[in-house]
């Protein structure tokens, strides 16, 4: 017992921050399923972190009550967002929503009520861990409530032929707009608790660089498999601190390691026991 | 029972740019019926199902389906009013296994289909020993025709398009493809043939629309078209002993 408490105090934050990381992967893993390259999630994380932080310090809300304002300010803009990207695709898709996080990160960078280049700090650090797994568990929740619903099947529908999926009775531009929402409250619940579990915030916390890193979560885990991305988050958030030289080289090291996925093992972490069970049946089908 | 047809096509134009991809046409099917539609590559056949599922939208005429307008109507809401297709490329959801494909296809019902519903499904298709938990896209190509077919009876449609399910089939497999098109027509859906396959036409049609540049330059029973000598001129030239 006293074991594990030595070593939850030595790691807690790395703990937190797999927890959040898992949340963000979560976010984007959602989009992903809808075959949409939207690649805003650090966006809208930076949107709830600053609103639960403006609504925190200037406001005096209590934690609970600034992420719900924090998720739904992200949802909303999510959605919108939806609307002005809906005959993008693929490649296309993916630079308009970089360019949306670059926007919304230049507007953190030169609002006064944003800090500007320098953030926001003495944020309350009310994220606890339990905090932070609690939310974990909930989006899981969510999420596995979800793909037992026609909602689930419209998506894979989505990503695999929307040609086809509008001739079998699919409302394409709803799927795609629930997808980028849904992800979007997601994403802002990370956003929102990490605020929470930082002491200070910044618009670099949440410019190109951290979307890169949750793409790669996402891709390492398995794009289409939300295990996979929580998998993805949390052994790329351990590793450059269980390698400590890999730490100065976070971004190399995550660009190493996409490469070596795409070429070794293009389906992600998931895929490797997907096929193993693959193999199985294959075998079990040549005996019988 | 109302007396409109269960699909209604009226001077039904639509336009490509400059160019009149269809003009003018007007044809009605029946539950229960198969009305093949014929014509040379160009002709405006997988046009004129694009009109009716709402892909192409129309310059002028209009789409009813059992007396209802279904033209202006946004694809999937043509879909869930009871209009299904198959695709001349077949367009399976390919990576996913034939269940889903089935489930796809009914998915403007209610709920979820039952194991037995897929069953029946894939029987009306033809392939009734088709592995659910197979994945659509390793399906052999006949097979992945007729699973298309299935998904479009999983929907429980009024009317059914086929749009060319006997292309890459062999002869006896096009033998077989006339008995499930006969069969579906009997189970009181309106079946709309776009095919190449003359015997095939003859085999499963109850009546023919033959379409050129555009327009509906004849229209009968098969053996009428096939002694038309426009249609013989337009369509069929040195290929018209295929038909006599």
């Amino acid at each position: 017992m006293n074991l594990l408490a030595d070593f939850y105090a030595k790691h807690s934050r790395l703990i937190d921050q797999i927890g959040i990381n898992a949340i963000l992967a979560l976010s984007l893993s959602v989009s992903l399923q809808a075959g949409q390259l939207a690649l805003a999630q650090a966006a809208f994380m930076g949107i709830a972190a600053y609103v639960s932080t403006i609504l925190a310090l200037n406001a005096h809300w209590p934690l609970l009550a600034t992420i719900v304002a924090a998720v739904l300010a992200s949802t909303a803009v999510a959605a919108i967002l939806a609307y002005p990207v809906r005959r993008l695709r693929g490649v296309f898709l993916a630079i308009a929503t970089i360019g949306f996080g670059e926007i919304v990160r230049v507007f953190a960078n030169n609002l006064s009520i944003t800090g500007g280049a320098e953030g926001i700090s003495g944020i309350p650090n009310d994220a606890t861990t339990p905090v932070i797994y609690g939310a974990l568990a909930l989006v899981a929740l969510v999420l596995f409530g979800l793909s037992r619903t026609k909602f689930a099947l419209a998506v894979a529908l989505v990503r695999e032929d929307e040609y086809a999926a509008r001739g079998v009775g699919v409302d394409v531009g709803a799927v795609r707009t629930a997808a980028l929402a849904l992800g979007g409250a997601i994403a802002g619940l990370g956003g929102a608790l990490y605020a929470h579990a930082s002491f200070f915030i910044t618009p670099t916390d949440f410019g190109f660089p951290r979307m890169e890193s949750i793409l790669v979560w996402c891709v390492v885990g398995g794009v289409t498999s939300p295990v996979g991305a929580v998998l993805g988050a949390a052994l790329l958030s351990v590793l450059p601190e269980a390698i400590r030289f890999l730490a100065d080289y976070r971004e190399v090291t995550n660009g190493i390691i996409l490469l070596a996925v795409i070429l070794f093992a293009p389906g992600g972490l998931a895929s490797l026991w997907q096929r193993r069970g693959a193999a199985a049946a294959a075998a079990a089908a040549r005996t019988a | 029972m109302s007396g409109a047809p269960t699909l209604a096509l009226d001077g039904v134009g639509v336009r490509y740019g400059g160019v009149a991809a269809l003009h003018g046409v007007a044809l009605a099917i029946e539950r229960g019926h198969v009305l093949g539609l014929i014509g040379p590559n160009g002709a405006g056949k997988t046009t004129l199902v694009n009109a009716v599922t709402g892909l192409a939208s129309l310059a002028s005429g209009t789409v009813a389906l059992e007396g209802r307008r279904i033209d202006g109507m946004q694809p999937h809401r043509i879909a869930r009013a009871g209009v299904a297709r198959t695709y001349q490329n077949i367009r399976l959801f390919g990576a996913l296994d034939v269940a889903a494909n089935l489930a796809a296809g009914a998915f403007a019902r209610p709920g979820r289909p039952a194991e037995a519903d897929m069953r029946r499904a894939l029987e009306r298709a033809g392939i009734p020993d088709a592995n659910l938990r197979a994945r659509a896209g390793a399906l052999p190509y006949g097979d992945q025709r007729r699973l298309e077919i299935a998904r479009a009876l999983a929907a429980e449609p009024s009317v059914v398009m086929l749009d060319e399910p006997a292309a890459g089939m062999n002869p006896s497999e096009t033998t077989r493809l006339v008995e499930t098109i006969r069969a579906i027509a009997a189970s009181g859906i309106a079946v709309l043939l776009i095919e190449h396959d003359m015997p095939l036409v003859r085999a499963a049609c109850d009546s023919v629309v033959v379409l050129n540049f555009g327009e509906v330059i004849a229209r009968g029973t098969p053996g009428e078209v096939a002694r038309d000598p426009v249609v013989v001129e337009a369509y069929l030239g040195s290929g018209a002993e295929a038909l006599a």
